[in-house]
Order: structure tokens, then C-alpha cells, then sequence
């Protein structure tokens, strides 16, 4: 089991610097059951945070609490404490659709809109209200996702034309494009092959300078190469013998996967394990 | 990797039969027949099922088409002649027949396409929701007559008169529930991710369905809109005490109008050989138009994004 104080100690000791999200003791239920339980976790500014762990352990969940996109399943619900830059997440007077125009999102399998390529981009920051040079914008966002040189000449072509590696690098200037804080990146390269995962990952290095970035992985390889911190969650059967979802341990990610401090966090970076 | 079982397995049970370079026949020959009588089987089952259709249009073209031919314009640009007069056309009913549909369409597509949208993106399987697609499905197996009753005792009696707008009511009722099932079906087709995709860059759900999601549903609901209209030009007879009958133009939405379908009942029954061509040509003229709206909902669903 978690030992929060441990957890604490280990956070204090290893995270410096400005924290943008908090989370404080948050435990996750779908109707009755509890998905996650009691994790405490802060999120350093400008760092890219990765969650690894076996299916099921709940790192999906946590991350879609940060955007409140949970708000979207019936009977889901969120206890303990959501802070982000200081104000809770939950507190009834925030409005959803703003926390998630600050904090933005790239889905698991890439989704661009049944658009043009450049309405794919201006769609979401025109709705944000933005006023200014949209072309510019455009170009500023697939520049920064790194796909500009690959569809410049074809702007007016359906987002949908592009390969799944392009697709996906599209939703990422599409996010990058309404400038939130912070993007939370739910196994953005499940669904692409390995030279779009390690363009996708060089971007990442790219985009921390400018923004938060917490990304779920399958893939510890990913996880080593792209974070500076990482969680590790791990699923164990509760009292009642439903499975819940908790955090085993969250370090600079050298120290997971070098020295970490649990026995489960070895067993699974070694690989003895899931 | 080698069990010991493996080696003492006999050599003779493969099927591939060297000799002949066959598989064993003794299994497949008895499989392949079977195939072979249930192929002939689904293929006449087919033709069944298609021979009422192949006879309709052939009855159709034999006794429609030559008169059609014969009076080519006129047939589409006069009035109906009295009776025991020849030559004359039907041009009040393809009128009626437009204008009807107009104005069903006019008050049909808005209401179902907002309802569609309501049940599957604003209520998604509430209660409402839930209560408003029983009632749909409800709706869409109401016998025709009874939507006219329904027009009659609510548009007729009111207005005191037959009418093109009465008509177009009970058309309404019918063409409703066939646009709301067909614009949840495009709407539902829109994947999930896209939706959580709007949901993830701080989209609201009415800047969502604007935008996005009923651009990308239009295909569906354009196909939708067209058979509503191939259903509602083909009705006979919801317009029987609504749109009535008119052997003349109609000068305003308020008097009764000719329609090809009630032409068609009332010219087919008259004792009288010019109406009865008449009759027959209309029915050319309703099918083919069917044919024609059928044929652009099927290129329109064929646009579809998903």
C-alpha cells in the first residue's frame, strides 16, 4: 500500500520550482467504484511529467481529472483536491470548458477535425477568442508542432488526408495553437509507428520550454526518454476485491529508473512485472 | 521445443493429397454442394424479391410511357381536360406535388434535424431523450391516413378549407421521423474522439455541433431529407381530405391543389380512357421521380466524411 507521507517526502526532496498542478489526496470514483486512491502528485512548471504503469492502474483517469474531461462519464466524481495555479479545479464556480482551454489535450489515437488542415488550427482559437493574424497563427502552431515544411502547400486539404504520425502532430499544433499552460498528452504514440514517436518526442523537448507537459506511456523507453519526472502507478485489489489505482512512487526519472525507492518500481522498469 | 507426442503422430492425416495435388475431396465435395444449393436458393429469393419491382416499372413503361412520349410538352404544361375531351396534361399536380413536399420539408427538416441533435448530442440518452426516440418510432409507424386525419382536424377545420398547407402538414407528420432517425444516425456516426477532441480544446457543445459535428453529419441528413421527400411524393393518402383535389391551378396556398399521387387515385378509377393515360403517365412521372431522389441520396451518403 501508499504510504502518502513517503510520497510526500519524496516530492519535496526531488521537485523544484514553480508547481502548476496539485493534487492532493485525490481518489477517483466511477459510481461505487474506486478507480484511484489517495495520490498526491505535483506538477513542476515547464517539465515534461510522465505516469507509467500497467492497464488499469488508473494514470489515464488522473490525467483526465486535470481537464475535468471525467465530467463528461456519468456517476464519475473526484474527491480530495485539484489545484491548479492555486484555484481548485473542482470548486463548483470554475467553468469546465475554461479549465480546458488552459489546459489542453492530444488523445491516445489522433483525431483531427473533418476539416482543412487550417481550419483544423484556426477552428480551436477562434473559438478561444483569439484576433489576431490567424495565418500567422497557423503557421506559428504547425511550426511548433514540427509538420509546417510537410503540409504547407496543402493548408486547404482535409486534416484527415494526413498519415496517423501527421495527424496527430496536427492535433498537437491544434492544442498548441489556443496556447494553454499546460497539455496533457493521454499515449499520444500508441497508434503511430516508431519514427513518428521519435518525432513526436523531439517536439516534446521543444515544447517544454513553453509549456507543462504530463504525458501517459505504456512505453517506459518513452517515459526515460522524454521526462523529467515520472510517476509510477500500480493496481492492487482493494477490500471488497475490485481493483483500484494508486501511486507507488513519483521521482526524477533517472531515480525511477535507476534507483528507485519501492520494490514494485523496480520490479516493473526491470520488467519483472506487468 | 519438441514434445514426444509429436513424433508418434501418424503421417497419413494431412489433407493435402500429393498424388492428385487435391485436398481431400471426400470432405469438401459434400461442403461445396451444400454451398452450391444455397447460393441457388439466396439468388432466387432475390429474384422474388425483385420481380414485383421489374414488373411495376415494366406495367409503368408500357402503358405510361407512350402517352408521355406522344404528348411530350403538353402533358407537362396543360391541364387536365374535361371529360370525353382529349389530349390535356396534369402540369397543377407536378405542381401540387412540389408544393407539397415544400412545404412539408419546410416544416419537417427543422424540427427533425433539431431533434436529432437534441436526443443525440444535448440529451444524450436522458430520459427526454429516450421518451422523444419511443415516440419517434411511434410516429414513423402511424398509418399515412391517420397524419391526414391529423391535418385535417388541425390545419383544415381551423382554416375552414382544403389547402396546399394542409397537405403539406400531413406530409410533415410522415417525413418527421424518417429525417430524425436518419440525422441521429449521421451524428451518431461522428467517432468519439472527435467529440472529446472538441471537448479537449475548450469547445462548447453548441460551438462543437455548429462547427463541426453537423457539418460533418450533413451527408446523412441531406440522404435523409431526400427520402422523406421520395416518401412524401409518393402519398396518396394523407392528402385525400387535406390538399384534396383541384382540375385547375391553384391561386393561393389556401384553396385545394392537385397532387400527382391523388391524380393518379382519381383519374385511375374514371370511366374515361384519356384520364385513365393520364393516370398512367402521372404514375411514370411519380416513380421516376422517386428514382431520381433515391439515386441523389445514395451519391449524397456516398460523400460522407465517416
Amino acid at each position: 500500500m501508499t504510504n502518502p507521507s513517503i510520497q510526500q517526502d519524496a516530492i519535496n526532496n526531488s521537485i523544484a520550482g514553480d508547481i502548476v498542478i496539485r493534487t492532493e489526496n485525490v481518489s477517483i470514483f466511477y459510481g461505487s467504484f474506486q478507480a484511484v486512491r489517495n495520490v498526491f502528485l505535483d506538477i513542476p512548471k515547464h517539465k515534461v511529467v510522465a505516469f507509467i504503469g500497467p492497464s488499469g492502474c488508473g494514470k489515464s483517469t488522473l490525467l483526465r481529472c486535470y481537464n475535468r474531461l471525467n465530467d463528461l462519464i456519468p456517476g464519475a466524481r473526484v474527491e480530495g483536491k485539484i489545484t491548479y495555479q492555486g484555484v481548485d479545479l473542482y470548486d463548483p464556480k470554475v467553468d469546465p470548458v475554461e479549465v480546458r482551454r488552459r489546459i489542453g489535450m492530444v488523445f491516445q489515437r489522433p483525431n483531427p477535425f473533418p476539416k482543412s488542415i487550417y481550419d483544423n488550427i484556426a477552428f480551436g482559437a477562434r473559438i478561444n477568442g483569439y484576433k489576431g493574424d490567424m495565418d500567422e497563427l497557423v503557421e506559428r502552431s504547425l511550426r511548433g508542432a514540427a509538420l509546417w515544411d510537410e503540409v504547407k502547400d496543402k493548408l486547404k486539404e482535409s486534416g484527415l488526408s494526413l498519415s496517423g504520425g501527421q495527424q496527430q502532430r496536427l492535433c498537437i499544433a491544434r492544442t498548441i495553437a489556443i496556447e494553454p499552460e499546460v497539455i496533457l498528452m493521454d499515449e499520444p504514440c500508441s497508434a503511430l509507428d516508431p519514427i513518428s514517436t521519435l518525432r513526436i518526442e523531439d517536439l516534446m523537448h521543444d515544447l517544454k520550454q513553453r509549456f507543462t507537459i504530463v504525458i501517459v506511456t505504456h512505453n517506459m523507453q518513452q517515459a526515460s526518454r522524454v521526462a523529467d519526472y515520472t510517476a509510477f502507478f500500480n493496481a492492487e485489489a482493494g477490500d471488497s476485491g475490485s481493483r483500484f489505482g494508486y501511486l507507488v512512487e513519483y521521482d526524477r526519472t533517472e531515480s525511477i529508473f535507476n534507483a528507485p525507492k519501492q520494490q514494485a518500481t523496480q520490479d516493473y522498469v526491470s520488467g519483472r512485472f506487468g | 521445443m519438441s514434445s514426444p507426442n509429436q513424433s508418434s503422430r501418424p503421417q497419413n492425416d494431412n489433407p493435402y493429397d500429393i498424388a492428385t495435388g487435391e485436398f481431400d475431396k471426400g470432405v469438401t465435395s459434400g461442403r461445396k454442394l451444400f454451398g452450391k444449393v444455397m447460393t441457388g436458393l439466396v439468388m432466387l429469393c432475390v429474384a422474388i424479391a425483385l420481380l414485383p419491382l421489374a414488373s411495376i416499372l415494366f406495367m409503368l413503361l408500357k402503358n405510361g410511357l407512350s402517352r408521355l412520349l406522344q404528348d411530350f410538352p403538353s402533358v407537362f404544361t396543360e391541364l387536365p381536360p374535361p371529360p370525353l375531351v382529349d389530349g390535356g396534361g396534369f402540369r397543377n399536380a407536378i405542381m401540387g406535388t412540389l408544393l407539397t413536399c415544400l412545404i412539408g420539408a419546410l416544416i419537417s427538416v427543422p424540427v427533425g434535424v433539431l431533434t436529432a441533435i437534441y436526443t443525440v448530442e444535448f440529451g444524450q440518452g436522458n430520459k427526454l431523450s429516450q421518451f422523444v426516440r419511443f415516440c419517434t418510432n411511434v410516429l414513423s409507424g402511424v398509418p399515412s391516413i391517420i397524419a391526414g386525419l391529423f391535418a385535417y382536424g388541425v390545419v383544415v377545420v381551423l382554416m375552414g378549407t382544403f389547402s396546399a398547407i394542409a397537405g403539406g402538414v400531413a406530409l410533415s407528420v410522415l417525413m418527421a421521423p424518417i429525417i430524425i432517425r436518419t440525422a441521429e444516425e449521421g451524428l451518431k456516426s461522428i467517432p468519439r474522439e472527435v467529440r472529446q477532441g472538441l471537448v479537449g480544446i475548450g469547445a462548447t457543445n453548441f460551438q462543437g455541433v455548429t462547427n463541426v459535428i453537423l457539418p460533418a453529419a450533413l451527408p446523412f441528413i441531406a440522404t435523409g431529407v431526400t427520402l422523406a421527400l421520395a416518401r412524401a411524393a409518393g402519398e396518396t393518402a394523407p392528402l385525400l381530405f387535406t390538399a384534396l383535389f383541384n382540375q385547375f391551378d391553384a391561386r393561393s396556398l389556401r384553396e385545394p391543389i392537385a397532387t400527382l399521387s391523388v391524380l393518379i387515385y382519381n383519374y385511375a378509377i374514371a370511366p374515361y380512357k384519356n384520364q385513365n393515360e393520364l393516370a398512367w403517365a402521372a404514375a411514370l412521372i411519380v416513380v421516376l421521380l422517386i428514382l431520381t431522389v433515391s439515386i441523389l441520396a445514395r451519391s449524397l451518403t456516398s460523400r460522407k466524411v465517416y
